[in-house]
């Protein structure tokens, strides 16, 4: 047989029927759904009168809309609650093998929450409306975002209509330096190919800096794949992997669990299997991110100058740089370090599990938040990882350094709910997308590690982590 | 969904690149729950000079006068030109609604993000990519000329300009065939019922763990 890939591997054992010009229906084995992008997908389902082909395929929670603070008084944006309702009497209609709904222990970010779970296995095809989808290709998963269609086209028929994507293979070999994390090698892997590089791929991570993240470190790695243009971000399984996933609620149970680490332990590329494009960084060359522009590949190390379009040569190019400059409210050839902050949010289905939180902690302890930062949000991606980072007891020190200690949910990655920049506002964030407007209208985002968000909110400006 | 067949239309061109869904359409029109009217808000940030929200009568709101949505020529487009990486971003399946429900049938780009690629074609909304050189000279000519319009032809794969200079796309068979005959992809599926089955049991022989 011929050498595969991993993506080859979870592509062709989902691959139900293909016709002539290669458009497959692809078997999907879990889905997670969430409030924002459902409602439409059940109503189709309700006015066709279709139901759902397998409902213990479907894990859902409630995210993007959920208010971070006062969660005593509800969802008090009308519209939100509405679609939350709208939820929450979906599933009781229609049915889940498993519900976290707003104020729910287990309820989170819907990509926190389902490997915590133990719902996002290796193997799995895994999808959700939600383009961060690509974070479940940590487990060695293929696993991508969809639109409402979609969903309800898997909902009715456990497939999607799908195409297979080319091979790209990112290796990242060598050592990370002391306070370089996922998401330093994400957006630089993201300034070398570009937003638009891994268009038409499907992204396996590989390569000696990838062995060593943990799987925290994997999940915002292949989170950021989408930013990278792939749908799809894998890393192949290993003992890590194995290990997370042993013991959570939906993870195999005794009788069943040696056959599936069997079957887990074939999910990595064959040697010599062909990949269509092969992108090689050397992790320790890898320094600090910070983005200064208004698409993620708009990105230098911290102790760079903001670029200046003079030197771009491409029109195109040098007239988006000019109008990302020009909303950002930034000068070209400004030090990076010079750049001050106003508001420092981590949290985001990037940054928000509990290794992200320790990380900004450990920069965090004993310190002060500037006093020209005015708000420092702090947002864990689920109850459970809300949890866990009380019992080390990580809110206190974020508390006592002045920051907010919130309650979990999307919040200010993308603004629906009332956690949101003002127009003029700058922002550090560890979120994944620094987009005009993502994070309220006329606000600026620069996109960070947790380590360097912290480090900013204490310095009041962006400052090398490395040397803090 | 509604059929594609052919189409004269006027051309709107929007000369940036990495235009994203958050552009396309901001995240608080996506707390509606239904699929339509989505229209007015399409390229909100850009397209009006205040703050837009949900609920807003969107007929009493500040034009930006800059924005080339809101040019007097390009009122009626049905073709939207676009550069490099349009649709990146967020799944929402918004933007292809929002573009729909604006009188948008297609948008010709040199490059796609893939989600939104796909999106587009689950609402009639044809997304045409061709050369980044063929794209530029479409801009200058639309910038050009008055009226500029544009005839597409799904069953030839063709769009041919004001002259007569006619350029080839590529599309899948499956996506051009549902897109011609407006077909409902559920249904197509679900002739497949048995196959997806047998599948299915299979898996569940040798992977019980998935159907725990």
């Amino acid at each position: 047989m011929t050498a595969q890939t991993l993506y080859d591997k979870l592509w062709s054992s989902h691959v139900v029927r293909e016709e002539e010009d290669g458009t497959a229906l692809l078997y999907i084995d879990r889905h997670l759904v969430h409030e924002v992008t459902s409602p439409q997908a059940f109503e189709g389902l309700k006015l066709a009168n279709r139901a759902l082909w397998r409902k213990d395929s479907i894990v859902s929670t409630a995210d993007h809309n959920t208010p971070t603070d006062h969660w005593d008084e509800g969802i008090k944006d009308p519209i939100s609650r509405q679609q939350v309702e709208t939820l929450d009497a979906n599933i009781k209609a229609f049915g889940a093998l498993a519900y976290f709904p707003f104020k729910d222990h287990g309820q989170g970010i819907v990509h926190v929450m389902g490997p915590e779970q133990g719902a996002t296995l290796p193997g799995m095809t895994v999808v959700c409306g939600d383009s961060h989808t690509s974070t479940h290709g940590a487990f060695g998963a293929l696993a991508h975002g969809i639109g409402t269609s979609e969903v309800e086209h898997v909902m009715a028929t456990q497939c999607l209509v799908a195409k297979k994507s080319k091979n790209m293979l990112v290796r990242v070999d060598g050592k990370l330096a002391d306070g370089i994390t996922a998401k330093d090698v994400a957006l630089a892997i993201i300034g070398e190919i570009g937003t638009a590089g891994g268009t038409g791929y499907a992204i396996e991570f590989g390569g000696e800096v990838i062995r060593g993240l943990s799987m925290e470190g994997r999940m915002t790695l292949c989170n950021m794949a989408i930013e990278a243009g792939a749908r799809s971000g894998m890393v192949a399984v290993d003992d890590k992997t194995i290990d997370y996933v042993k013991g959570r609620p939906f993870a195999p149970k005794a009788e069943q669990w040696d056959a599936a680490v069997a079957y887990w332990n074939t999910l990595h590329s064959d040697d010599g299997a062909a990949f269509d494009k092969v992108v090689e960084l050397d992790g320790a060359a890898i320094t600090p991110q910070v983005t200064w522009g208004t698409s993620p590949e708009m990105v230098v190390s911290v102790s760079d100058r903001v670029p200046d379009p003079e030197a771009q040569a491409d029109p195109v190019k040098r007239e988006g740089m000019k109008r990302a400059l020009a909303y950002m409210g930034l000068e070209a050839n400004t030090p990076i370090e010079q750049i001050p902050v106003d508001i420092v949010f981590i949290g985001s289905c990037t940054n928000s599990r509990i290794e992200d939180l320790r990380e900004a902690a450990a920069v965090v302890r004993g310190r002060q938040k500037a006093a020209s930062v005015k708000q420092v949000l702090v947002v864990p991606g689920s109850g459970l990882v809300k949890a866990e980072a009380e019992r080390e007891g990580l809110d206190k020190i974020f508390v006592a350094a002045g920051f907010e200690w919130r309650e979990p949910g999307c919040s200010m990655c993308l603004a629906m709910n009332a956690d949101r920049l003002l127009p003029g506002e700058r922002c550090a964030s560890t979120s994944n997308r620094n987009f005009e407007g993502r994070q309220g209208q006329g606000g600026r985002t620069h996109l960070v590690s947790p380590a360097m968000a912290a480090a900013a909110a204490i310095a009041g400006h962006f400052v090398d982590v490395r040397h803090f | 969904m509604k059929a594609f067949t052919t189409l004269n239309g006027l051309v709107c061109p929007l000369d940036r690149a990495n235009v994203d869904t958050d552009a396309i359409i901001p995240k608080q029109f996506l707390k509606s729950i239904k699929r339509s009217g989505f229209g007015p808000n399409l390229f909100d940030e850009w397209r009006y000079l205040d703050h837009g929200e949900p609920g807003m009568d969107n007929s009493k709101r500040p034009i930006n006068p800059d924005f080339v949505l809101n040019f007097p020529r390009f009122q009626g487009a049905e073709v939207l030109l676009a550069r490099e990486n349009f649709g990146c971003g967020s799944s929402r399946e918004h933007a292809p609604w929002a573009l729909e429900d604006q009188g948008f049938r297609a948008v010709i780009a040199p490059s796609f993000a893939d989600i939104f690629f796909n999106n587009c074609y689950k609402n009639g909304l044809l997304p045409i990519v061709l050369p980044a050189e063929v794209v530029d000279q479409l801009f200058r000519e639309t910038e050009a000329t008055e009226g500029y319009q544009l005839s597409i032809d799904l069953a030839a794969q063709t769009v041919t300009t004001p002259s007569g200079q006619s350029f080839g796309f590529d599309i899948t068979a499956h996506r051009k065939h549902c897109l011609l005959n407006g077909l409902d992809e559920i249904g197509l599926t679900l002739a497949h019922a048995d196959e997806i089955k047998a599948f299915e049991e299979k898996r569940r022989a040798t992977q019980p763990w998935l159907f725990a």
